[in-house]
């Protein structure tokens, strides 16, 4: 199972070498994989229709609990199949599309890892791997969509997307570690099977609304739904592949995994079937809007995506089956769709709606691809779509609910219906229209996939047994988390659901009609209105504003500003927290001791002269006497190790900072006014006092000698080293010190950088050096503080 | 730097310093010392070698550019780490060996290397950074 999950990963990874191995051939090579996954997760049906589940796992991080485990059910295992299967002819699309391109290669790895990530996302049984996985998908999807990464409405719709969808999985994050803690597993089977426990917890509202995030963002609901048509810029085969047959339904997966533990309750019911209605409306209303074929699908995912949330939301038995049933149905018709709508555009040159008409001719299997899926995805007996709308309607109708949920869902099916009709008839029928190229049929890839999901629409349809007991009966079964009668048919009787229907298909019908009319009209009014992407915009905005107001009150480009500003944080937060402490400090007088007495006024005498004497070079070496007197204290009090080290650091410190000041133009006397030397001083005496007070609560306070004890016993019999310093530094935290010299030789680079940098600017004297960062600004633009002392500065250095 | 007795001096001193840096670094398991501070004293012997003797002679004398040095240990030291890995062990653990047929070395071990390591990074990016500062446009 790992194994499987892996495996378009590392494919992906080869994916431009076979590229350049096969050339144009590569999808139909990459394709064996996806339909390997397909087999392979094939045999679990007959096992999981049974009733069972499986699991599988590997140890990952099993100090945290996270374990790379995989659980099989109904739900996902739908859900592998479907990305496997429509990921095979995914890659063979892409393959005849993008034939020629020169980053053909580089295209199917992001489509490979994408797929990798969606099946890990779907199988996974841990709430981190779960979380991995789906940010993982984001991810991808952020690449695929920017696949075109010079055109800058690309660059737009995939940082958009990345920013939504990656914005809602931290709140997933918090949400599933919120039930982790909860529910005290890491394990979602584990979780979901004792839903009471977390329904009834005091943090329930908070998952909720974090998960609810998480899956509203990545399944486009409403208000966040508009990332998803924006996200058609990317190739066609990602957008039939992730924002309509897979990625986009993580957002659904994620809400019917989490029915059995989150579900049921009176909130979850409601938020869930107001943004899913709302999605619904909002989507097929604006699909009318649009005449683009590829917008106008987009848009219907949103719709439909809304449709499931509001079916789950609804929650019974019907309602559920019914949501699987229309998941499984739209998956196959969408696909095909967005791939006829692909080969149109190939074929043709455009996607605009008023331009195409009487290709049917020309491009005969696309046509027939987009025929069967638009009657599959409009609703008509013998599809499946048909029973996946009486389910529907049976799910709404069903029990003491509402008529406007009924209602709601007709005018939704309806605008679809419309919708279907425009996209898989319109174009393919009547006079031959005005295209930029002469309409011709694609090559076998371009069109195998979308006909042979065209035609599951029908068949399913006419056998929908197999689609009950292999696929929307196990998963209905998942996602409620008790048993129940699963039995899906063609035509019950006339009754209540027909008759919705009815009104559907007449209602369909009038906007199918009056469609040309309806969309202009729609457009004049939405395009008024202010949305939710006008408001992204705002938002980013915003966002890059405040960052750049905050840069600028607090990278003044003055190291002075810096080090003022970061002791006296310091100062404040050693300080603050004391005073809620109730640790009482006493102080003692020293012991009369000669030695202690020296090294104390040795310090101290430094300490004075650092601040008496107005050279700097003597000023740093009087530093310099104080290091060696704290040397000296470290000698005097048994460590060794530290008064060695300390002796050092405190030598080399001298010869850098004289080295440092011999560079520098401020050689010479300290020229600070008053008033600086006092601000300066109060700073000092601050931080001074600060750590000072540190120092005396810590030492009042019982040392835990804990730590000493377990590494002073440990350190011989464990690690063979009597040096306990030097034993905890290269074996025991060994880790912390591997960083500690990475940041060392980074700080080195760094430092070579900077000054390479200066040495090959031949304008900048070594005179400017302080005001380096100010003197190519506006100076009218500084705050005016930090402007006037840089002018001092420049005037007092010269 | 034109002071006699330093430039005297400094050849002598800074063979010294570079000698027991490593004598520090080797001991340290045991007693005061380890490659933190050995590399510090390294450090320094290259940084009075360089003000004694001017810059393109303590370059001269330290073969490699520093940054190398750095950048060499910081790859021992995390290879010190893989090799544990190698053993089935997790990253970073120690692994030792007391060879028989060398009773005089006692031990060897990842844990040594891996100091070594550190003190290559100090040694390099110390003298590094002491050496750019030197240098004058």
């Amino acid at each position: 199972m790992l194994a499987a999950t892996l495996a378009p990963f590392v494919l992906g990874v080869c994916a431009p070498l076979v590229r350049r191995l096969l050339g144009d051939s590569v999808g139909w090579a990459l394709a064996v994989l996806p339909a390997g996954l397909t087999i392979y997760f094939a045999q679990f049906l007959g096992p999981i229709a049974a009733g069972e589940t499986l699991t599988f796992s590997t140890e990952w991080v099993p100090a945290a609990g996270i374990a790379l485990a995989f659980y099989v059910d109904g739900l996902s295992l739908m859900f592998a199949l479907l990305i496997s299967f429509i990921g095979t002819f995914i890659v063979l699309y892409a393959g005849a599309y993008l034939k020629g391109h020169a980053d053909l290669g580089r295209f199917l790895m992001f489509l490979l890892m994408f797929m990798g990530s969606m099946l890990g996302l779907v199988l996974s049984d841990n709430v981190v791997t779960l979380f991995v996985f789906w940010e993982l998908t984001s991810i991808t999807s952020f690449l695929l969509i920017g696949f075109n990464h010079d055109k800058a409405r690309s660059r737009r719709a995939a940082l958009q997307a990345l920013v939504v969808t990656g914005g809602g999985g931290l709140a997933l994050l918090a949400g599933l570690l919120l039930m982790a803690q909860a529910g005290g597993s890491m394990n979602l089977s584990t979780l979901l099977a004792d839903g009471d426990v977390l329904r009834e917890h005091p943090w329930y509202l908070a998952m909720l609304l974090l998960v609810l995030a998480g899956a509203f963002t990545k399944s486009a609901q409403v208000p966040f739904h508009f990332w998803l048509p924006n996200a058609m810029e990317a190739p066609t085969p990602v957008s039939a592949y992730l924002h309509s047959a897979t990625m986009v339904k993580a957002g659904v997966y994620l809400l019917a995994r989490m029915n059995p533990g989150l579900g049921g309750t009176e909130i979850w019911q409601v938020l869930l079937m107001v943004f899913g209605g709302a999605t619904l409306i909002a989507g097929a209303i604006l699909a009318l809007r649009n005449t683009d074929l590829k917008l106008m699908l987009a848009q219907t995912t949103v719709a439909s995506l809304g449709l499931l949330v509001f079916l789950i939301g609804i929650g019974t038995p019907l309602a559920l089956q019914a949501a699987m049933a229309y998941l499984f149905a739209h998956s196959m018709f969408k696909g095909a769709l967005f791939m006829v709508a692909g080969s149109v555009d190939h074929g043709t040159g455009t996607r605009e709606l008023h331009r195409l008409s009487g290709l049917g001719r020309a491009m005969p299997f696309t046509a027939a691809a987009g025929a069967l899926a638009a009657l599959s995805m409009s609703g008509l007996p013998p599809f499946f779509g048909f029973i996946a709308k009486e389910w529907v309607y049976k799910g709404t109708l069903g029990g003491e609910l509402p008529m406007i949920l009924t209602a709601v869902a007709i005018l939704g099916n309806a605008l679809m219906f419309a919708v279907a009709f425009l996209v898989g008839f319109k174009p393919f029928f009547g006079k031959p229209g005005d295209t930029p190229h002469t309409p011709h049929e694609g090559t076998l890839g371009l069109w195998a996939g979308a006909l042979t999901l065209a035609v599951l629409g029908l068949f399913f349809g006419l056998f929908s047994g197999f689609a009950e007991s292999l696929f929307v009966g196990p998963a209905a079964i998942a996602v409620a988390g008790t048993p129940m009668l699963v039995d899906l048919y063609l035509w019950g009787g006339f009754k209540a659901p027909v008759v919705a229907s009815i009104i559907t298909v007449a209602l369909g019908a009038l906007f199918f009609w009056q469609g040309r009319r309806i969309s202009d009209w729609l457009a004049r009014v939405v395009d008024a209105l202010w949305g939710p992407d006008k408001g992204y915009d705002q938002f980013m905005d915003g966002v890059v504003a405040l960052a750049r107001g905050v840069t600028g009150l607090l990278q003044t480009g003055l190291l002075r500003r810096y080090m003022l500003i970061t002791f006296l944080v310091l100062a404040a937060a050693v300080v603050l927290p004391q005073l809620f402490d109730s640790i009482g400090v006493t102080l003692q007088a020293p012991p009369v001791d000669l030695l202690v007495w020296s090294v104390a006024l040795l310090t101290l005498g430094g300490g004075l002269a650092v601040m008496i004497i107005r050279s700097r070079l003597i000023a740093i070496m009087s530093m310099g006497v104080m290091g060696l007197g704290v040397a000296f204290v470290f000698l005097i009090f048994g460590a060794p190790d530290l008064a060695f080290t300390q002796l050092m650091v405190e030598t080399l410190s001298v010869v850098i900072l004289a080295l440092v000041i011999a560079r520098l133009p401020v050689l010479g006397r300290d020229q600070r006014g008053p008033a600086r030397v006092l601000r300066d001083g109060i700073v000092a005496v601050s931080i001074g006092a600060a750590m000072a007070a540190l120092l005396l609560t810590i030492t009042a306070a019982p040392l835990d000698i804990g730590l000493s004890a377990y590494f002073g016993e440990r350190s011989y019999t464990e690690a063979f080293g009597r040096n306990i310093v030097n034993v905890i530094l290269v074996d025991f935290r060994a880790l912390d010190t591997l960083g500690e010299i990475a940041v060392v030789t980074i700080a080195g680079v760094a430092v070579l950088g900077l000054l390479a940098f200066r040495r090959s600017d031949p304008d900048a004297s070594g005179q400017e050096l302080i005001g380096q960062d100010i003197s190519g600004r506006d100076p009218a633009a500084l705050d005016p503080a930090v402007r006037d002392e840089a002018i001092r500065d420049r005037e007092t250095t010269s | 730097m034109n002071s006699l007795i330093l430039r005297t001096a400094t050849p002598l001193l800074s063979g010294l310093m570079l000698l027991f840096s490593i004598y520090v670094l080797l001991r340290g398991h045991n007693e005061p010392g380890g490659g933190f501070i050995g590399g510090l004293i390294g450090a320094s012997a290259f940084a009075i070698y360089a003000i004694a003797e001017g810059l393109a002679a303590a370059r001269r004398a330290i073969v490699v550019p520093p940054i190398t040095i750095a950048g060499t240990g910081l790859l021992l030291a995390a290879l010190s780490g893989v090799a544990s890995i190698l053993f089935g062990d997790a990253f970073l653990t120690g692994q030792w060996w007391f060879p028989s047929f060398a009773p005089d070395m006692k031990y060897a071990s990842t844990v040594v290397l891996f100091d070594v390591g550190v003190y290559l990074v100090v040694v390099g990016a110390i003298a590094g950074i002491a050496f750019a500062l030197e240098e004058r446009e």
